[in-house]
């Protein structure tokens, strides 16, 4: 993690008193956010705290009702928004669309070859070393729609790599992924921050995984309690003020066994 | 066959089916990947209101249902990007309109001997030189429309939201592909009508999905579906002497079965 000073002069998303309601109720009250360059930022909370229209406002995918965004300190949809990966949250897999999983990845790179223009052998190689990276080299040429759940998830962050983004937005990345590929999907994004600077920004509901993984912690229900440094999300007096008082918290890390059982039960 | 076409009118009506049928093809693709098919039944039957415009202006029907099939159907896309009213019932809405303007535009002019059952179920047969041109033009346009656009396009069948976080301009190609949809069931209007041109769009494209599995595989079967329906029913429909839009899409139905059968057998491990 970079040190704080450093990382307030280069923020890659700041929100400023963000308000977003649906259907006359608010689903973001005042919150302010930021995310600065080579660090992960971990969002937790509960189902319909407003996690992920956190990040669709972020992207711009969403207008808020009040307050500012910034992404790399511009109006995002001006600029910028091809140096963002984005992964959305998967309901369920895909069973039919005639792609291959290296042409799913290949679409992360549509931005860059631009209008009018196929995909060449140079954007195929950076498609696959990217699947590479993913583990799914073996399965490139198979129809995307053959994946496994998990499988297509990987496909999926594969994409969102694809284009060497400066910033990742992960929305429940690790949904249908079992715990060993998750495991080496974190080890792999922490590879990124600390080679690329790479900054991302992940939602999860699994605020045990988030915890390990992530260099600061936001806790967001509706307002954000807590955005700060990830052990301390875990004081029971914050976790209780997003999650409520009945919540049990595992804390997970690496070398917790009971964890991985867990997981792979699930 | 020779016999045929030595028939000008039935050369002219075989060089129009298979041109608009790959046309369709190529559109009915995207339909059915983007779940279109209503879309597709809305557009087609607001020409209806589009015709009887032109017969009550006295202006060409097919020009004044081009412009009315492209309003509503970039009406239809405006309206199902807002959260107040779902696609199906903005489609729901737009296309019972838009066949009741058009009862009351025919109404209106006092023609009721227009030839309406020929644009409601189609007369590929009586296709001019003049209007195959057009036609062609026309459709040659959508579809380099498509082609050009073709890697965005799956994009955002694909995935509509991250293509718009990759910078895709996905509203604009949205309406642009409905503009490139509302051309071409106005063309191929002629070939089988109001009431059955929406079929085409839906059919070759389902079909190609029960067989297909990578996306080059699937426009090809679906381009075949569509021009050997159409060829065989425009033939079919000549010796038997029945309506050819009819036979068109029965075949094409005909063929969707065969290919749902051959996906199933494909998917059952031996």
């Amino acid at each position: 993690m970079k040190p704080e000073s450093q990382v307030k002069e280069t923020h890659y998303v700041d929100l400023e008193d963000i308000w977003v309601a649906y259907d006359h109720k608010w689903v973001l009250q005042s919150v302010y956010f930021s995310c600065g360059a080579g660090e992960i930022v971990g969002i937790v909370g509960p189902n319909g705290g407003g996690k992920s229209t956190l990040l669709k406002v972020i992207l711009g995918l969403v207008r808020p009702d009040r307050g500012t965004v910034r992404l790399f300190g511009e109006k995002p949809g001006k600029r910028g928004l091809q140096e963002v990966g984005y992964l959305p949250q998967i309901s369920q897999a895909e069973r039919f669309f005639p792609v291959s999983a290296l042409d799913v990845v290949l679409m992360g790179l549509y931005a860059r070859i631009g209008f009018f223009r196929r995909p060449d052998q140079k954007d195929r190689e950076t498609a696959m070393e990217v699947l590479n990276r993913v583990g799914m080299a073996d399965h490139a040429g198979r129809p995307f729609g053959a994946l496994s759940g998990g499988q297509q998830q990987r496909v999926h962050i594969a994409r969102a790599l694809a284009p060497h983004p400066r910033l990742l937005v992960l929305d429940e990345p690790a949904t249908g992924v079992d715990s060993v590929a998750q495991e080496d999907f974190y080890r792999l994004l922490a590879e990124l921050r600390d080679a690329e600077g790479l900054s991302v920004l992940m939602v999860s509901h699994d605020i045990g995984v988030i915890t390990a993984h992530a260099d600061r912690i936001a806790c967001l229900n509706v307002e954000i309690h807590y955005h700060g440094e990830a052990q301390a999300c875990m004081i029971p007096e914050n976790i209780a003020r997003v999650f409520g008082r009945d919540l049990k918290v595992m804390v997970h890390d690496s070398r917790c066994a009971t964890c991985f059982r867990r997981h792979s039960h699930e | 066959m020779s016999e045929l076409l030595a028939l000008e009118f039935m050369r002219n009506a075989f060089l129009a089916g298979m041109l608009l049928s790959t046309v369709l093809a190529v559109v009915s693709f995207f339909v059915v990947l983007r779940r279109f098919s209503f879309i597709g039944v809305g557009v087609a039957h607001s020409a209806f209101g589009g015709v009887a415009l032109g017969v009550l202006l006295g202006v060409s029907p097919v020009l004044s249902a081009l412009g009315f099939s492209i309003i509503v159907a970039n009406a239809i896309g405006w309206i199902s990007r807002r959260k107040e009213i779902s696609t199906d019932t903005a489609i729901g809405i737009f296309f019972a309109l838009a066949m009741a303007l058009g009862v009351i535009f025919i109404g209106m002019s006092g023609r009721y001997n227009v030839d309406l059952f020929g644009y409601l179920f189609g007369n590929i047969l009586a296709i001019t030189r003049q209007e195959l041109v057009i036609v062609c033009v026309l459709g040659i346009l959508v579809l380099a429309g498509i082609v050009l656009f073709f890697k965005e396009f799956l994009f955002i069948a694909f995935d509509q939201e991250v293509a718009r976080v990759n910078g895709v301009p996905v509203t604009l190609l949205d309406h642009f592909f409905l503009t490139l949809l509302a051309v071409a069931v106005v063309i191929c209007i002629k070939m089988v009508g109001i009431v059955l041109v929406s079929a085409l769009l839906v059919i070759p494209g389902a079909a190609a999905s029960q067989v297909a599995r990578s996306y080059g595989a699937m426009i090809g079967v679906s381009i075949a579906v569509a021009v050997i329906s159409t060829t065989g029913g425009l033939i079919l429909s000549y010796y038997a002497d029945l309506a050819s839009g009819a036979v068109i899409v029965t075949l094409a139905a005909l063929l969707f079965f065969i290919a749902f059968g051959l996906g199933r057998l494909q998917k059952t491990p031996r």
